[in-house]
Order: structure tokens, then C-alpha cells, then sequence
């Protein structure tokens, strides 16, 4: 079965600036992926790629099997993408608005799709108020209503919940995660690293135009060795039990093995230092994110 | 084709929505003209015989408002999509770089003629225009609205900013709108004008488009379609051209 996103040899160079420098990736059918990594690091330039809005310097791209440069219409038909910039039309309502995209996809009678869209997303009781009357949170909506009229197979979020409240997150997820449940491939791109750790089956980091990691999301969290505890004491503790200063008066200690913790606790009692508090930190993907962003 | 004509029901209801702005008061600019000019040269000028100044002025005037409402149209449009980011929805879409051009470029060809058929009715109360040759008179402007429309396409595509846009619009266009005959025949210029006046094309569309009403003009009128029929070819060739390669659309 083709995949749903595959990008070969991908460069992009922007005059002086190398945006993406050799990017290999595949998306399986079906995937909830995660893009992740720092601002600059190329993420929305290949979506840009992806969605034809920018052209790759060297290198291919297809979308569901459709190169996205000689077999365009294919490739943009199959993939729905919610830009980063919070952009509308302000002369349209929002029923309007998804009317006139459906049309660009060459649907004319799509009005139950677009119900459906816009009940998911909460926007039934804003759907005939013009763009520019919606709360930011509400224009979001619109934008993800506006990637989906089409039914994608393929749907790229570039950070869609960039500054929106809880409710939308909320709502937006529960949605996405159904269109996943039927068989959409969802890409995300977000700096809300716990989203990612949530949602997303793999991911790939970029750094500087490349790719620094591509992974499934259960390994990549298991790469990060040993677990640390945080500590509050009521002294301080010798330096020869390799305790670090955290924040706030606490203190790390990282180790590799349980066990490790009852040398600590026994070396303490020696030195006369009580414990008044004690915290498991079990690594996230944020450490692991900062980690593998900082190393490469 | 529903793509292509999604665009142009969208570009069509864009202007309607603001038709105040886009057509109302493009109308009321040319009653203005007409008035004072009428006032003041209505007695002491007089271009062809038998005709009075303020009917020799009509066409011209239908014409100009015609042009600048069909450049308006595209590239204000244009760069308020881009600038307010909302073109993207367009380029996301599986729309060809025809359809596009196509959709552009008929709905501001619209907007001319619905600005020009209202000043024309307008004017109604003012003169009593003959109309000589309807058929080539929609000929000559469907081909000099499309050639504007298709510069409106160009200039939006290329501006960065408003500023841009007017630098386009005041130093381009208007100048080659004004000189061209609209107020006066290019024979009552000196002659290094009227040489000039033979190098703007849009001083065909004016003469053609005038001859189509009067049977009266200051050049030949198949020379007229010949230079605005290869204008519109060259414009839009050229706009189709830019279009394909994405030029400052597509990065």
C-alpha cells in the first residue's frame, strides 16, 4: 500500500538559508504522526511542500502516492492542511467560507458534510456570523473546519492550538482523534510536547532543516536513560552523594537503578540530613525533546 | 470547472458585498466629471462635428471607469489575500493556474462592465448617445477590461504592499487612462503628444470604444481592435505565464 506521506531527498534552500537539507520520511495510512522541533527547524516549510505552497529545491514529495509537483491536483485533493497563521476571509460568513472551499475541491452539494464539520467543532450557532465577528478560538475552528471540507485522507496541523483555551483543545482533539479512528493520517506539528506525547504514534524532530529523530513515540521515551528524584532536606547534603541543586531549595538525583535510592537515603541518615519531601520525575518527551534537540 | 467557477462566484460576491465602495461610487466619480466638464467646455468645444462636447465625453468616460474598476478589482483583491494571508485557502486548493487566471480575470471584466452600464445609464438624463455598433462596442470591452484585469492580476501578484499596489495604480495606470483621449481628440494635441498618444494603448480602447457609439474616431477602428486584441493576448499571456510559475504566490 503506498503511504500516505513520502518525501525523498527533500532540500530547500532559501537564497542564503538551507530551510530543509536532505530530508528522507514516510508516513504510513492511517499514522497520527508528530512533527516536532524548535521554531526554524523546518517544520512549516515541509508542510509548505507538502501542500504545494513552496516548491522543493531538490528532492520529491507525494501525498497518498501523487507527487505533489506534476500530479498536483491529486495530491492537494488528498491532503487537508491547517495553516500556522490564524488567516480569514473577512468578507464571508463561516458557512460561506466552508461553501466557497468545498467548491474549490469541485464539491458543489457538500451542506451535510459541512454540518457535520461544524457541529464537531462547535460552530453550529456561529456558522452565518461574518469572519470577522468570530473570537480568535472560533476563527481556529473555521480554519480546521476549512482543511476538512473536503474529506482528506491526509491532514496536517501546523500547530493548531497555538494560544486557543482548553475547550477547543478539547473539542479539536476529540474530533481529530475520531477522523484517526476512521482512517485519516493525521500530521501534527505543535510545541505542546504532552499533545504529542498523547496523540501521536511516531515522531520525527527536526533541527536546522534536518532530521535529528524518527521514532516511534514509546521508544523515543524509553531513550532517555535513568529516572530522577527531587528532594527538599533540612540541611545540606555532602557533596559525595552526587546531589545536584535543583530550583526552589530542592536538589536532583539522577540514577539508573531503584536501588540506588536506599544508598542515598542510608547516606543521609550518616550525615544527619532529614528528608522533608520526595518526588518520582518520570521522563516526558519534553526531556527527551530537549535532549535530542540539544545533542544533535 | 466548479473550482474555476467557485473562484469567480466568490470573487463576484466579494465585490457585490462592498457595492458601495466598488460600484456606487465609481459611478458618482464619473457624474462628477461629466458635470464639470460639461459646465465648462460644453460651449466652447466641440470634437466631431455634430456632436456636443458632453456626448463626444460619455464614452470615454464609461471606458475609463470601466478600465480602472476592472484593475481595481483583481489586484486589490489580490494583495488584500495576500497580505491578510487568506490567499492560501486558494492556493491549497486544486485550482489549475487557468482556472485561476480565468476567474480573476472574468470577475473584474464583470465589474467594469457593471460600472460602465451604470454610468451609462447614468448619463442617460444628461445626452442622448447613439449606439452605432453594440456588438463591437462589447467586443472592445470585454478586451480592454480583460487587459486590465489581467495588469490588476499581474500588479497584485507582484506588490508586496498597498503601497506598491498604488505606486502601480498612480504612476501606470491612471496616467495612461487620463491621456488617452478620454477628455479631448488626441488631434488637438501638439504633435510630439500625439505621437506619444499613439504608443498608450489605452488611447485605442477610448477611440474604438467611442467609435462604436458615434461611427466617429480619431484613428481607424479595425486598428483599434487590432492593438487591444494583441494587448489582451500579450497581457494575458504573460499574467498566464507568471501565474504557472507561481511568481511571488508559490515560493
Amino acid at each position: 500500500m503506498t503511504a500516505a506521506l513520502k518525501v525523498t531527498g527533500l532540500v530547500k534552500q532559501y537564497r542564503q538559508a538551507r530551510a530543509l537539507d536532505g530530508i528522507d520520511l514516510e508516513v504510513s495510512r492511517g499514522e497520527f504522526f508528530g512533527l516536532l522541533g524548535p521554531n526554524g527547524a523546518g517544520k512549516t516549510t515541509l508542510i509548505n511542500i507538502l501542500a504545494g505552497l513552496a516548491r522543493p529545491t531538490q528532492g520529491t514529495v507525494e501525498v497518498m502516492g501523487f507527487d505533489v509537483a506534476r500530479e498536483y491536483e491529486q495530491s492537494r485533493r488528498a491532503l487537508g492542511v491547517v495553516p500556522q497563521e490564524l488567516v480569514y476571509d473577512p468578507f464571508f460568513t463561516a458557512r460561506e467560507v466552508l461553501r466557497v472551499q468545498s467548491g474549490y475541491f469541485g464539491m458543489r452539494r457538500n451542506d451535510d458534510w459541512i454540518e457535520h464539520v461544524l457541529h464537531n467543532l462547535g460552530l453550529t450557532p456561529h456558522a452565518d456570523k461574518n469572519m470577522r465577528a468570530l473570537s480568535g478560538g472560533m476563527k481556529r475552528r473555521v480554519l480546521v473546519a476549512q482543511a476538512l471540507v473536503h474529506k482528506p485522507p491526509v491532514i496536517v496541523l501546523d500547530e493548531p492550538t497555538a494560544g486557543v483555551d482548553v475547550d477547543l483543545r478539547q473539542t479539536l482533539w476529540q474530533f481529530i482523534r475520531s477522523l484517526n479512528e476512521e482512517g485519516h493520517t493525521v500530521v501534527l506539528t505543535t510545541h505542546y510536547l504532552e499533545e504529542a506525547e498523547t496523540l501521536c504514534e511516531r515522531i520525527a524532530m527536526l533541527k536546522q532543516g534536518r532530521l535529528v529523530a524518527l521514532d516511534s513515540t514509546r521508544n523515543l521515551l524509553s531513550r532517555r536513560h535513568g529516572h530522577q528524584a527531587q528532594l527538599k532536606f533540612d540541611g545540606e547534603p555532602p557533596p559525595s552523594l552526587g546531589l545536584k541543586r535543583g530550583q526552589s531549595s530542592c536538589w536532583l538525583y539522577g540514577f539508573q537503578e531503584y536501588v540506588q535510592l536506599e544508598t542515598l537515603l542510608a547516606g543521609l541518615r550518616t550525615a544527619g540530613i532529614r528528608v522533608l519531601e520526595m518526588q518520582l520525575i518520570e521522563p516526558d518527551l519534553e526531556d527527551v525533546f530537549t535532549e535530542i534537540i540539544q545533542n544533535a | 470547472m466548479t473550482g474555476f467557477s467557485t473562484l469567480l462566484y466568490k470573487e463576484l460576491l466579494r465585490f457585490w458585498k462592498v457595492a458601495f465602495q466598488t460600484i456606487l461610487a465609481p459611478i458618482v466619480t464619473a457624474m462628477l466629471y461629466l458635470l464639470i466638464f460639461s459646465h465648462v467646455l460644453e460651449e466652447r468645444v466641440q470634437v466631431y462635428p455634430g456632436i456636443s462636447y458632453t456626448t463626444f465625453l460619455v464614452p470615454g468616460l464609461i471606458m475609463m471607469s470601466m478600465l480602472q474598476n476592472a484593475f481595481a478589482n483583481s489586484s486589490s483583491s489580490l494583495i488584500q489575500s495576500k497580505i491578510t494571508g487568506n490567499i492560501v485557502f486558494v492556493l491549497l486548493a486544486p485550482l489549475s493556474y487557468l482556472e485561476f487566471c480565468a476567474a480573476y480575470l472574468l470577475a473584474s471584466v464583470i465589474r467594469g462592465v457593471v460600472v460602465g452600464v451604470g454610468v451609462g445609464l447614468a448619463t442617460v438624463w444628461f445626452t442622448d448617445l447613439p449606439l452605432m455598433h453594440p456588438v463591437w462596442l462589447l467586443a472592445l470591452t470585454v478586451l480592454s477590461t480583460g487587459i486590465l484585469a489581467a495588469l490588476g492580476i499581474i500588479a497584485g501578484m507582484w506588490a508586496d504592499k498597498f503601497d506598491q499596489l498604488a505606486a502601480f495604480q498612480n504612476f501606470l495606470i491612471m496616467p495612461l487612462t487620463f491621456l488617452s483621449g478620454v477628455f479631448y481628440s488626441i488631434h488637438s494635441l501638439p504633435p510630439f503628444w500625439q505621437a506619444l498618444s499613439h504608443w498608450n494603448p489605452v488611447f485605442y480602447m477610448i477611440d474604438g470604444f467611442r467609435w462604436g457609439f458615434f461611427g466617429h474616431s480619431d484613428v481607424a477602428p479595425g486598428l483599434s481592435l487590432l492593438v487591444v486584441g494583441a494587448s489582451f493576448v500579450a497581457i494575458s499571456g504573460f499574467t498566464l505565464l507568471l501565474l504557472r510559475h507561481g511568481y511571488k504566490l508559490r515560493y
